[in-house]
């Protein structure tokens, strides 16, 4: 598409548009496809965008840190508790270790347990936080001192976790990137049918064209540009529904997480007026093409 | 203007008609009759580059038709004015609009200003805003005639002008081709009317070719 066919798109040919009938089916299946798409493309896009921010949440908050679980012991709890301690505070790799007081042992709990357990009367294991260095720590060395100085110690770096639920975040993001490419092919699909359609039934019209010696370009452009505003009029409806029916959803505190990420936040909002945008583009590549074929076909 | 050399057309595996010549020279005026199925509106489109030939070469305005893309074919029409027997329009565009259109197609809008002119000569003055469908046979066929002319083409071909208005109205259509004509206008005009004919060649040097068994003859003195 040229620069000069771009101002042809903008500027418009009232003659030539005249020329074709502004009402048909073709004009209401055009602006119904490309609304219902584009409702369709504002939650796949949110969804893409909320899986994507789940997973970059997922993997800052896992990522450098790991705990380390020391058994309860009916000893004092406090040698191996201090063991532990001076041999991560030893070990290369790991920025800063904190034992976890027992309010945040409490926090952590109260989910399965509510409120009044009563934690000092019960053999608790104590947690300790360990934030990495940039470069890391050796895990399998650490591990091996570990089971020396502090038997029954378990060194968890998250991996197991962290990996799987950052892999399905990504299939998620993923998921919603081929949903948007898939409604796009279907406003694609669609727009070139009802052009094809909208052709066939001004085949009288295209003939009188003919005959007084328009030329493809000609015909064409009186069919593209509808078919091109009425693509970004549907769009930027179903756009508009779209958006604001993410409103109607459940906000994060009653929906708890998901539901009351699909929301566009800041910058990402401007990924909204590409729908539309986008949605013009699709409709002008599929008529043009649509109607070029047809009229040299049917010479 | 327009040549045709041993041209032929073959239509469902049969030849509708072979090696036809034609030379239509600027300002003639020529008539082509035959049968009904003989070939005529086939034998004029290719004139204007709507079909093209089985066999044979048709040239318009010096240049091969084969050689032409489809672009150039159209710009090629805007010289040759055609009026069909069935005298299509655009439906929802008023008279005026549909009679411009070749003007507007090729962005004349600097000889929109002839429009009323044209109209008072064709006589559909009071009928310019007008839809298609509300003009009798006679005012559409006056009317495809206007769009035909409007662009001021060196040569105008017709099918059949005269099939479906009254003898009052065949005159009328027929002062006005020959008015084209006087004008410098080439005229290539496909019809069984006989009487149109006769009267026209009382009037000017009209030439007149009959399509008949696939081969195109001159008429004889029967005419």
């Amino acid at each position: 598409m040229t620069f000069a066919a771009i101002l042809d798109l903008i500027k418009g040919d009232t003659q030539a548009e005249r020329a074709v009938p502004r009402r048909g089916f073709t004009a209401r299946l055009t602006v119904f496809t490309a609304a219902a798409m584009a409702f369709l493309a504002v939650f796949a896009l949110a969804l893409s965008f909320a899986a994507g921010r789940l997973a970059d949440q997922w993997a800052s908050e896992l990522a450098q840190t790991s705990t380390l679980r020391i058994p309860a012991t009916v000893d004092d709890p406090l040698v191996p508790l201090e063991t532990a301690l001076r041999v991560l505070q030893e070990t290369p790799g790991v920025a800063s270790a904190r034992a976890l007081d027992p309010d945040e042992q409490q926090a952590l709990l109260e989910p399965w347990f509510g409120p009044d357990l009563p934690l000092a009367t019960l053999p608790i294991p104590q947690l300790i936080e360990i934030v990495e260095t940039e470069g890391g720590y050796d895990a399998a060395g650490l591990r091996a001192r570990l089971a020396g100085e502090v038997p029954g110690a378990v060194l968890d770096d998250h991996t197991r976790w962290r990996d799987p639920l950052i892999a399905a975040a990504s299939r998620v993001r993923l998921l919603g990137w081929i949903a948007i490419g898939l409604i796009a092919a279907t406003i694609v699909a669609i727009v070139t049918l009802a052009a094809q359609a909208a052709l066939a039934a001004n085949a009288q019209v295209i003939s009188v064209l003919r005959l007084v010696g328009a030329t493809d370009t000609y015909i064409a452009r009186a069919f593209v540009r509808r078919f091109t505003l009425r693509g970004i009029a549907g769009a930027a409806l179903g756009t508009i529904t779209g958006l604001a029916a993410t409103f109607l959803l459940p906000t994060s505190d009653v929906a708890g997480g998901f539901l009351g990420g699909l929301r566009f936040p800041g910058v990402t909002a401007l990924w909204l007026v590409l729908i539309p945008v986008l949605s013009g583009v699709a409709a002008f590549v599929a008529t043009r093409w649509a109607a070029l074929r047809t009229l040299k076909e049917n010479s | 203007m327009i040549e045709l050399h041993d041209v032929a057309y073959r239509y469902g595996g049969s030849a509708l008609f072979a090696q036809v010549s034609l030379t239509l020279t600027p300002g003639s005026f020529h008539f082509l009759t035959g049968p009904s199925g003989a070939g005529k509106t086939t034998l004029l489109r290719l004139c204007y580059g709507d079909l093209q030939t089985s066999n044979g070469e048709v040239r318009l305005f010096d240049r091969p038709v084969q050689a032409m893309t489809r672009d150039e074919i159209a710009m090629m029409r805007r010289r040759v004015g055609v009026v069909h027997q069935d005298c299509a329009f655009i439906d929802h565009l008023s008279i005026a609009e549909n009679i411009a259109l070749p003007l507007t197609v090729a962005g004349r809008y600097d000889m929109l200003d002839n429009l009323t002119d044209l109209l008072g000569w064709v006589g559909l003055g009071r009928q310019a805003n007008q839809l298609p469908s509300e003009l009798s046979g006679g005012e559409r066929q006056r009317a495809a005639l206007a769009r035909a002319v409007i662009m001021s083409p060196d040569v105008i071909i017709a099918d059949e002008p005269t099939g479906n208005v009254d003898w009052e109205m065949s005159q009328r259509l027929l002062t006005l081709l020959i008015e084209l004509n006087k004008m410098g206008k080439t005229i290539f005009i496909a019809t069984h009317d006989l009487h149109l004919i006769r009267a026209a060649k009382s009037q000017v040097q009209a030439r007149v070719l009959r399509l008949k068994s696939g081969q195109l003859v001159q008429a004889g003195a029967d005419l």
